[in-house]
């Protein structure tokens, strides 16, 4: 995780697009909380965020913090075109998570030679644009 | 009009030419392509009662039918999807002809999307991404530097290549099929320009280390039209009546477009196996009905995973079907005879629709012999076409 400072460049990221439903996901992200949507009925989690629960059809939303942790269960480094806001080619994945949801992330701190399926990682923040933070995954500290 | 049920064919299709930058505007794409579907068929344009396209097709229902002077339309409707979608049009015009709602139904997508705009680029707005276009939770995606279509795919095509462990050279086999197909095929952008398995795999990375260059579809400016009116009618125009025998739509639980990881087993397209069901159901048809087939491929590991959903071959097995020459002219299922979208053009999978019904007409250039039934698949919904 950075902390800004006076010479730290400025963050290129692109700034989640934050929709009426996905709002509490992304404060919490701002005040590096991770968080995810469970069902005040059922229990179940659910992701993306939604306003009812697909299984009892509650609306009674509960937004928890989760463990952070969870395996690499899809990944890829886009090469061409050069995805914008970044200054090197990121690691994309889909991160399966402890908690049984999925969500795509970056993995960082890990060159693309070393990325392997199923590694085991833990979420960590990086700044963006406009002074908003979004979610990421690092190696598990053994 | 009567509400009996009325069966339905394709009595007309049509296309402008395919390049990377047309000179002219997407309506007048839309225009030519569906007069051309017109008169293929030898329907008077004015008489077109149904219009059906994309949801994000540029041109409006209204505008086009000014062109047309379409008489007196009574009913329009757009799919959301995009192109894994394309077929969803086959089913739903069929749908209003068999409902007996429609006599002459247009189908339309006509797009600039190399000269206007580019899909394969990052994106600079955020339109396509809202409500309404099949694309729940691409917004998800952005942040983290997955921009395009080929990066949506990879991480939908990595899973699946990691466990049954196919590597990138073995994706290559579609590519070389497919432009083998294109090379002899005067529409195609790719025509007498066949690739070996060394030029793909020389081929510059797109998404590494899964898909190169060579294994993404073109983008093309270009508009493909089809006319779908009854079967009894469609005997009595200017071709061969080509008989939608089934078409059909699947979104199973959790399925989205191209952003598609919520579902449980990402080794599998959930949506093309609930379509081949639906379609198998349908028509009492089995794999082996089918002399060809015309196959969504955006990027090559659509392909084999909708290959394997469809039948052809058991899980895992589809680079090892591709591979035995398979998909050949002369093999067990010949797909994407006119080179597909990486090989003709990118119009959205509708170029691969119109092959179908050349296949079935028997008129195809890379004609396949004996043909009754042609697969039209785009992953989330698919079509059978029939001789009648
Ligand atoms: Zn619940």
């Amino acid at each position: 995780m950075s902390t800004p400072t006076d010479t730290a460049p400025k963050p290129t990221r692109i700034a989640p697009i934050v929709t009426p439903d996905a709002k509490s996901f992304w404060a919490a992200a701002d005040e590096e909380r991770f968080v995810g949507q469970k069902c005040g009925d059922c229990g179940r989690f659910t992701f993306p965020p939604r306003p009812m629960c697909p299984h009892c059809h509650s609306l009674k939303r509960e937004e928890v913090e989760l463990s952070g942790y969870g395996t690499v269960h899809s990944w890829t480094v886009p090469r061409h075109p050069h995805p914008f806001g970044f200054r090197e080619a990121p690691v994309v994945a889909v991160i399966q998570l402890d908690e049984g949801i999925r969500m795509v992330s970056n993995v960082v701190g890990v060159a693309p030679e070393d990325m392997k399926m199923d590694m085991a990682v833990e979420v960590g923040f990086e700044p963006t644009m406009n002074n908003h933070k979004v979610p990421v995954f690092k190696p598990r500290a053994q | 009009m009567t509400r009996t049920f009325t069966e339905a064919a394709i009595a007309g299709i049509g296309a402008t030419e395919f390049s990377k930058e047309s000179g002219r505007s997407e309506l007048q794409l839309a225009a030519e392509c569906s007069l051309a579907a017109c008169e293929d068929a030898g329907v008077n344009p004015q008489d077109i009662d149904g219009m059906i396209t994309f949801t994000i097709d540029n041109s409006d229902e209204i505008g086009l039918a000014r062109c047309l002077g379409v008489k007196d339309l009574a009913y329009t409707t757009r799919i959301p999807g995009g192109g894994a979608a394309a077929a969803a049009t086959i089913y739903q015009a069929m749908a209003l002809v068999n409902a007996g709602l429609c006599k002459n139904v247009l189908i339309w997508r006509a797009m600039n999307e190399r000269s206007q705009y580019r899909f394969g680029q990052n994106p600079n707005n955020m339109q396509g991404y809202t409500g309404g276009h099949g694309t729940g939770s691409l917004l998800w995606c952005i942040p983290y530097g997955a921009m395009t279509p080929a990066s949506w795919g990879a991480l939908q095509g990595a899973r699946y290549m990691h466990t049954y462990g196919i590597s990138n050279r073995d994706l290559g086999y579609v590519s070389v099929q497919q432009r083998a197909y294109a090379a002899t095929n005067p529409k195609a952008w790719f025509y007498e320009r066949p690739i070996t398995l060394e030029d793909h795999q020389n081929s510059k990375w797109i998404q590494e280390p899964w898909l190169r260059l060579l294994d993404c579809c073109q983008e093309s400016d270009g508009g493909v039209a089809i006319l779908v009116t009854s079967l009894e009618r469609a005997r009595d125009l200017k071709q061969p009546p080509v008989k939608i025998a089934g078409a059909c739509q699947s979104i199973p639980y959790n399925v989205e477009v191209i952003s598609n990881y919520y579902h449980d087993d990402l080794t599998v397209m959930p949506e093309a196996w609930g379509t081949a069901k639906r379609l198998y159901a349908q028509t009492g048809f089995k794999p082996t009905d089918m002399q060809a087939a015309m196959i969504y491929d955006a990027f090559t590991p659509q392909v084999l995973m909708q290959l394997e959903a469809f039948g052809f071959c058991g899980k895992g097995e589809g680079a090892a079907f591709v591979k035995s020459g398979a998909l050949a002219i002369d093999g067990q299922l010949p797909t994407n005879t006119h080179g597909g979208l990486l090989g003709e053009a990118y119009i959205h999978g509708m170029n691969s629709m119109a092959e179908g019904v050349r296949q079935v007409r028997g008129s195809a250039v890379n004609q396949v012999k004996d043909v009754t039934n042609v697969l039209v698949s785009s992953g989330m919904a698919g079509a059978i076409l029939s001789k009648a």
